[in-house]
């Protein structure tokens, strides 16, 4: 019984880093319709550049909101350099595009900072907690990580449900000729959800990197999970996004813990094709599907 | 206005599959001419010239004609490698027989991968063969003992008959199966299916109205890709002579991509000149180029990785229609210019032509359409 | 005062609009006639300028309107409500009225205003929680009305805002809208395929015929002209 609680806590923190993942795919998918592949990659850029800033000695939290600020610009650069002149493309030249840009920057990080793997060092302490006399599988870091990321998701929560920005973004999102009309610069709001999606994929950079070996694809099965979270949650439900990420993250640590770890990509992959054979719109989609 | 007049024998057949055999015809002359007049190297080389070219050449059905993308299609040559190597362990059979299951298997994986994904719009393919092609790898260090582990599974040459140089000999059965497969594409695309394969990539909505069955057009068309794919990973460990995880790695999935992009999405021909680079770059061309600049090692190690990666971004934001395209292009200028306009190819496919955008029109290039044969 | 010239616009091969030239006074209704397929809603996108115009000129207020973007447009007052209403029916009434005002009020003038708005539609105010989805399509179009006056443009065009709904809603709807003309603050534009009930409240008429204009004069000697209305009305 034990090994089956330590498992379900260690899906819980995998779980909600998916769900910072598919969180950033989500906002672009349901505002652009693109999947960005090179979400993983872009994190891992940012987490790379937070590594150099470390080696500098500044500490851990300057070095985190340096990954966040150049995940801000980064995101946006994309956007307005790689994404505008494929956005009226057919939906295939930008899976090619972001596609290429995650080989691109994993091939430039391993030219600036080599492939072999790496140690990033962790928040808090990655020790279990003593609950009573015993140690359980969850330690002050996986505090850390329940914590950020469920700040972030209320933060996007926030935004979308009580800032006219938040508004702005959603019209231009769901109705962007209706939204342009109304004096919303779509264009503009296009590539700030970019931009937003990149923070979040910063965060979830810096709080896998130190559970995991850290090298220049150490994002890509973060990825796909979190591609298969967020199909599951629906793939424009932001909500669905982080359900689909703790579906995710669980079913993988159940995978992982009873069957062996090798099998979790597979397990993914049989989750995926599941779903959509039963539920192709997702588990949580909206009622009235917009697109079909 | 003049038109080019050729007399009657000198015009291609108007057959398709005539037309098809003539050049699969040239094709096997001009490689065999080209084999016998290279070194032992070199032909290894021509050999792996023409798997890629089958691979690439299934993705591009795929990708430029239906519409459709795969970003694992090396999890598809891992699969038709592995049973070739699990065909030779077990089973001493036919070659031929060995290869036709090979086939078999990948285009049965690439059923199961396709029918759930094919059923919705939208980048769930993608999503699901990228995720194949990450997942695959752990298959095998999972089950290692059928799957031989970190040292794979052995595969030995076919014995060539009489005095040719075995080597040579595979050489020539890889160029022959790449020369099959591109003339069995080519009237592929020529038939009904090929129609309904570009229907369905224009418009989902009208082709179903026009009574194509979208989704199952869409599974043939990944079928016939991830076939073609498997028939690449068989041939290609009977050269390497061995079967491993590290030779499908998820760069050989984005080599190949870049490939079929750079050569032209759509058009066999293009196939080829995508798999050249796929040969070439990340093995010779790279390593001149960095040692050209004088770079440090892990720019040379990653440099092939960085310039796909950049052909890619390149290709799709200047110059969609890829080489074939802007080869294209260019013949039809110099035929306009010298005797009026060309009548349309026989097949026209990009991945370009479809009209998405009212405010956004593509440059020239892109509006000529590239033909996969001819 | 609104003053359009030799405005063309084309798509590809087709021409939508061949040259149109017409005027609409400040404070007035101008009801923009003709059937199918005479450019009436290509005329109101490209003053809006979601569609380019290859030539001519729209000038508002002494502004020249083609070239600008849509957004800078909204700006210089121009309020276009497309046909359908294009209501954002995944948010719910208030925030599509918020929408309409965000780029030109603060919160509290915001509200100040969007209040107004519901004085105007009453049914409006009753359902402001409700997501649009979920509103009648007299209450959509009311919606769409709406959002559009929230930021007090000074140019109103409408595309077809009775197009869907029973007669007596749209009379309805025909009574606010010369309500809202009285003021004389507000020049409107309204395309119609529903020529009868336009003219009724419009003062002014224009009637296109595939991208050109066939006749322009006041609502009241169109609406006479029985030939024109045989031909090109149908009524």
């Amino acid at each position: 019984m034990r090994l089956f609680w330590n498992i379900t806590l260690g899906g819980v923190s995998e779980g909600l880093i998916f769900a910072s993942v598919a969180l950033g795919l989500v906002l672009i998918f349901r505002a652009t319709n693109i999947i960005n592949f090179a979400q993983g990659a872009m994190a891992m850029l940012t987490t790379f550049i937070a590594f150099s800033v470390l080696g500098k000695g500044v500490g851990y939290w300057p070095a985190f909101v340096v990954a966040l600020a150049c995940g801000l610009v980064l995101g946006g650069v994309v956007q307005l350099v790689l994404i505008r002149p494929v956005q009226n493309k057919p939906p295939l030249n930008a899976v090619i595009v972001t596609f290429g840009l995650l080989i691109l920057l994993e091939g430039l990080a391993g030219a600036i900072w080599g492939n072999s793997n790496r140690g990033f060092p962790a928040a808090f302490s990655q020790s279990g907690l003593v609950v009573g006399h015993t140690s359980i599988a969850f330690s002050h870091f996986d505090v850390f990580i329940v914590v950020a990321v469920l700040a972030l998701v209320v933060l996007v929560a926030l935004l979308f449900r009580f800032t006219t920005l938040g508004l702005r973004m959603r019209a231009a999102a769901f109705a962007p000729e209706a939204a342009r009309l109304l004096g919303v610069r779509v264009s503009w709001l296009l590539t700030l959800g970019w931009s937003f999606a990149a923070v979040a994929g910063a965060l979830a950079g810096l709080l896998v990197a130190p559970t995991s070996v850290f090298s220049p694809t150490f994002m890509d099965l973060i990825l796909v999970y979190a591609f298969t979270a967020a199909v599951i949650g629906g793939l424009d439900s932001p909500l669905g996004a982080v359900i689909g990420g703790l579906v995710t993250g669980l079913a993988l640590a159940y995978v992982g813990g009873y069957l062996g770890g090798a099998l979790e990509p597979i397990g993914a992959l049989v989750m995926l094709i599941v779903v959509l054979m039963i539920r192709p719109e997702g588990l949580f989609a909206r009622p009235t599907a917009r697109r079909v | 206005m003049i038109k080019l007049r050729l007399p009657g024998w000198a015009r291609l057949p108007r057959q398709p599959l005539l037309r098809h055999l003539l050049f699969g015809a040239v094709g096997v002359a001009f490689f065999y001419v080209l084999s016998i007049s290279l070194s032992d190297f070199n032909d290894f080389q021509l050999g792996e010239v023409g798997v890629y070219a089958i691979a690439i050449a299934g993705l591009s059905v795929l990708t430029g004609v239906n519409g459709q993308i795969s970003l694992g299609q090396g999890a598809f040559l891992a699969v038709g490698a592995y049973t070739l190597g699990e065909l030779e362990v077990h089973q001493s059979i036919n070659l031929v027989l060995q290869l036709l299951i090979a086939v078999a298997v990948s285009a049965l994986v690439g059923l199961i991968i396709a029918v759930p994904a094919t059923r919705l719009r939208g980048p769930y393919l993608a999503g699901m063969t990228l995720l194949l092609a990450l997942a695959l790898p752990f298959l095998s260090d999972k089950y290692s003992s059928f799957f031989g582990g970190d040292q794979g599974l052995i595969t030995l040459p076919p014995n060539a008959p009489g005095s040719i140089d075995p080597q040579r000999w595979l050489t020539w059965i890889q160029l022959f199966c790449a020369l099959l497969v591109v003339v069995l594409l080519a009237n592929v695309l020529s038939s009904r299916f090929g129609r309904s394969f570009r229907a369905v990539r224009d418009n989902e909505v009208a082709a179903s109205l026009a009574g194509v069955h979208v989704a199952r057009t869409k599974v043939i068309a990944f079928v016939i890709s991830s076939a073609c794919a498997g028939l690449a990973g068989a041939l290609l460990v009977l050269s390497t002579g061995v079967v491993n995880t590290g030779e499908f790695p998820l760069s050989l999935s984005i080599y190949l991509l870049a490939g079929m992009v750079l050569g032209g999405a759509g058009t066999l021909t293009g196939a080829w000149w995508g798999a050249i680079l796929v040969v070439y770059l990340p093995n010779q061309w790279s390593q001149s180029i960095a040692n050209a600049f004088h770079a440090n090692h892990l720019v040379g190690a990653n440099l092939a990785v960085i310039i796909f990666g950049a052909v890619l971004i390149v290709v799709m934001l200047a110059a969609p229609a890829g080489v074939q395209g802007g080869l294209r292009w260019l013949g039809h200028r110099l035929v306009t210019v010298s005797t009026g306009p060309k009548p349309a190819g026989n097949i026209s496919v990009t991945l370009q032509d479809q009209p998405v955008s009212k405010q956004d029109r593509d440059g020239p290039e892109s509006d000529r359409a590239a033909t996969s044969i001819d | 005062m609104l003053e359009i010239s030799e405005l063309s616009v084309s798509f590809g091969a087709v021409s939508a609009l061949k040259g149109v030239s017409l005027e609409a006074r400040q404070g007035s209704i101008t009801a923009v006639l003709g059937a199918n397929g005479a450019g009436k809603t290509t005329l109101l996108r490209a003053i809006s300028g979601l569609v380019k115009a290859q030539s001519g000129s729209v000038r508002f207020s002494d502004r020249e309107l083609v070239g600008l973007p849509v957004e800078r447009i909204v700006r210089a007052g121009v309020s276009h409500v497309p046909e359908g209403g294009s209501v954002i029916a995944e948010m719910t009434v208030a925030e599509n009225l918020q929408l309409g005002a965000v780029w030109r009020y603060g919160r509290r003038d915001r509200l100040r205003r969007i209040a107004e708005i519901y004085e105007i539609f009453p049914a409006l105010a009753t359902r402001a929680k409700q997501h649009a989805s979920t509103l009648s399509g007299g209450e959509r179009q009311m919606l769409a009305i709406g959002r559009a006056l929230v930021s007090r443009p000074s140019l109103l065009l409408l595309d077809e805002p009775s197009l869907g709904l029973a007669p007596l809603v749209t009379a309805g709807l025909m009574a606010v809208l010369a309500d809202l003309s009285k003021g004389g603050d507000i020049t409107t534009l309204l395309v119609e395929q529903n020529a009868r009930s336009a003219l009724s409240i419009a003062s002014w008429a224009v009637v296109l015929n595939l991208g050109s204009v066939v006749v322009s004069d006041t609502a009241a000697a169109i609406a006479d002209d029985a030939d024109l209305r045989h031909h090109f009305l149908g009524f």
